[in-house]
């Protein structure tokens, strides 16, 4: 015992234990009762909260479901959940992909030393960056590709794109054969495995002799002869089945509807603005010692680019950039206002209305997007963890 | 022929080549520096000479203004029509109930010109007594705010909030939600830091919780949860229930910019403050905060750029924002196909707002730079 004691209100570890007993109670009662009267509050509404109506038939048309098959009458609410869910996926990866390669090339344009070429990237980042997406998407679909775009007779034409006020047509790949497509993908993958085995002996040749090979060029044509190679030998198993401009409209290919080109083109140029400004950030972050040093022992402007501003500057560049490709995965929900058909829209907007089941819909709808945002938070320790790693 | 005549005078400087200073330098260097450079510049003026000009011709020279409908627009489609946003003004700025009562526009007006006059002085460096015109701004101006634009006292007529929209519905979603979710942040950030490990994965999943989900779902919720959650009989204005979800939107965003704040305040502070005695609230109120928030700024603007712009999803569940009003009038009879005037015009007054606001931030990281630099 010591000469003196502390009282018990004023003793710090029964004190946090109290406080934090208080807390836990305060907190499961409120969601208890919270949790009561919502069910209370929907049975008077007549609404029995339970999963039985997921395998209710959906009275309502969801028109876009490229993978899986909608049938009116006979689609269930959870197969509309589903269909929802992958066409987020959809919007979102290819949202993702264009977004980076536009953010890429402003950012690098935001840091050459072209003045015209950096104010234009400025003028770009500031004017995308500090506009509601929303507003954004609706400006695109409704004043300009509903108001301008032709009809699929004058079609604008890129390659094997068509754009009209439909939407884009575009070529859709056909598996001919499923055996030999498996076999043929099962060959693609092999040589892209064994380039990265060939990328990592040739980085231990050239730490051990300094001898250093053109990986890049070498691996991607030998994945590129050895792929088209196999394609031919296996007869063909994948063809591609071209959009044809038939009497009134399209004949074959796909079409991604105009609400989701619109959804696309927006999320594109707004996600690029942040992704450029992270891209100029990273760049920016490599000091000038590091370039002066790389001169000094003499690798010529590629080798320097390649060997120490790219990996320094990526370092920086990822982590924000995957947080952005997580806003864009959430930014898809504004999909609703041109109505192209994600979860939020056939799920947490119409399915609510027809149901009436709130609780469970709405907390399926967080539960989806809670888990784009776990998986997101995953994959950037996994990154950070590596990048420790390199850094010892 | 002595030696002695030898005079050391110093010789004027001769100027330097014509092409290493002044603007033919700058030019060489920046725009015509190597062969890339130059194909890029001629690349750039040709897009700039092939877009601007038409643009400038639509928005500007061919435009309209003047007028009171759309005849005058409809007979010269060369050009933007602002006689429609000149028209629209009123509800595109303070929504259908001022637009209808002209009277009684001085409300929101004032209260804007007033909200201007606190915050100018905020922004300027040497401003006395700036902690107190915060605090006015932060609890004084939302009842005065709310008094006047709301009405029903002092004589002014009622006007719910159900019946605000344009901008000033834009500026109210966003003012309250800063003004609510400040406290609520800071409370979790230090929620987030404490040593009880209850308080501590509370703060974490609360924060994580709201901002893994994106707004417009919670706004969905906010609307057709929130009636459930609570016994029959309570009503919430759609407003208020939207400003709700907002609000604990926010606060988990405004937790994560404290939060950093916090993060950046040396041990050594807590350390000294403990050595002096003082206990958990004393050392948070008098030495960690001051210092914490007065970082954290910069990212709290930030964050609230970024609400300035998501209020604007209020529109999905059925207010009228300035963005749906745009929208609205771009689809009214009258009005009908000038989506773009229409669609520019609300862009334009949100891109001034977070401009402004980017800009205010970026100066004042700089200046929290140059302070640490100094240290």
């Amino acid at each position: 015992m010591s000469k003196f004691p502390i009282t018990l209100h004023r003793n710090p570890k029964f004190r946090s234990a109290i406080i934090q007993a208080v807390l836990v109670l305060v907190v499961v009662y409120s969601f208890y009762s919270l949790y009561q009267t919502t069910i209370f509050n929907l049975e008077e509404r007549g609404i029995k909260t339970s999963t039985s109506f997921f395998d209710q038939v959906a009275p309502f048309k969801v028109g876009f479901s490229p993978f899986l098959n909608f049938e009116l009458g006979e689609t269930t609410y959870i197969e509309v959940f589903y269909i929802g869910v992958l066409n987020t996926i959809l919007v979102a990866i290819l949202g993702i992909i264009a977004a980076t390669f536009l953010g890429f090339f402003i950012g690098i344009l935001r840091s050459s030393n072209n003045w015209l070429a950096q104010k234009f990237a400025l003028t770009y980042v500031e004017i995308f960056r500090n506009m509601p997406l929303l507003l954004q998407i609706m400006f695109w679909n409704f004043a300009i590709f509903l108001a301008f775009l032709p009809p699929p007779k004058q079609s604008l034409e890129f390659g094997a794109f068509y754009l009209n006020g439909r939407g884009l047509q575009t070529p859709v790949p056909i598996i001919e054969n499923n055996f030999l497509f498996k076999v043929w993908l099962s060959v693609v993958i092999l040589s892209v495995v064994a380039s990265f085995i060939f990328r990592s002996w040739a980085k231990k040749r050239r730490n051990q002799t300094g001898k250093s090979l053109p990986v890049l060029s070498i691996s991607l044509s030998f994945v590129i002869i050895v792929g088209i190679s196999a394609f031919y030998i296996l007869g063909q198993p994948l063809t591609v089945d071209m959009p044809v401009l038939g009497k009134f409209n399209f004949k074959g290919g796909g079409q991604l509807p105009l609400p989701l080109f619109s959804l696309w083109f927006a999320l594109t140029i707004y996600t690029s603005a942040f992704i450029a400004e992270n891209v100029r950030a990273g760049i920016a972050s490599v000091s000038k010692g590091q370039i002066e040093a790389a001169r000094s022992i003499g690798l010529t402007r590629p080798q320097m680019v390649k060997l120490i501003i790219i990996p320094q500057a990526l370092r920086v560049i990822i982590p924000p950039t995957i947080s952005q490709y997580l806003n864009l995965t959430k930014n898809s929900s504004l999909a609703m206002a041109v109505g192209y058909e994600e979860v939020v829209a056939v799920w947490a907007n119409i399915s609510l209305n027809q149901t009436g089941q709130a609780l469970i819909i709405i907390a399926m709808t967080i539960i989806f997007f809670e888990i784009c945002s776990l998986f997101t938070s995953f994959i950037l320790n996994i990154y950070n963890r590596r990048i420790q790693i390199a850094e010892r | 022929m002595t030696m002695n005549t030898v005079k050391f005078e110093k010789l004027p400087d001769r100027l330097p080549p014509v092409n290493t200073v002044g603007w033919v330098a700058w030019i060489k260097q920046n725009l015509f520096g190597s062969v890339s450079n130059t194909i890029i510049t001629l690349l750039f003026f040709y897009l700039i000479f092939l877009y601007i000009p038409p643009f400038l011709e639509w928005a500007v020279f061919n435009a309209n203004i003047s007028g009171n409908d759309r005849t005058i627009c409809d007979e010269n489609r060369s050009g933007a029509c602002w006689t429609f946003v000149k028209v629209r003004i009123e509800q595109l700025l303070f929504g259908l109930y001022f637009a209808k009562n002209p009277d009684q526009m001085w409300r929101p007006i004032m209260a804007f010109i007033i909200f201007a006059g606190l915050l100018t002085p905020l922004a300027i460096d040497r401003t006395p007594y700036k902690k107190w015109l915060l605090l006015i701004l932060l609890v004084a101006y939302p009842i005065f705010f709310i008094s006047t634009v709301g009405g029903g006292v002092f004589g002014i007529p009622k006007s719910d909030a159900s019946e605000w929209g344009g901008l000033l519905l834009t500026f109210a979603l966003a003012f309250v939600g800063i003004v609510l979710a400040l406290p609520l942040g800071i409370l979790l950030a230090l929620g987030r830091r404490s040593k009880m490990p209850v308080v501590r994965s509370f703060s974490i999943i609360y924060i994580e919780f709201w901002r893994g989900t994106p707004l417009i779902t919670i706004l969905f919720m906010a609307s057709v949860m929130l009636p459930l959650f609570f016994p029959s009989g309570v009503e919430f204005d759609k407003v208020v229930r939207a400003m709700i979800g907002i609000t604990l939107f926010q606060s988990a965003y405004t937790a994560e910019a404290v939060r950093g704040g916090l993060q950046a305040i040396d041990k050594g502070q807590t350390e000294a403050s403990m050595a002096l005695g003082m206990g958990y609230w004393q050392q948070t109120i008098f030495i960690i905060l001051p210092q914490a928030l007065r970082i954290s700024i910069p990212s709290i603007v930030n964050t609230f750029i970024a609400l300035f712009k998501d209020t604007s999803l209020v529109s999905i569940i059925g207010l009228l924002d300035l963005l749906k009003i745009a929208q609205n009038s771009s689809r009214s009879l009258d009005w009908n196909g000038y989506d773009i005037e229409a669609y520019m015009f609300a862009g334009l007054v949100f891109w001034i707002f977070c401009f402004g606001m980017s800009i205010y931030s970026q100066k004042l990281e700089r200046k929290l730079d140059t302070d640490r630099n100094v240290e």
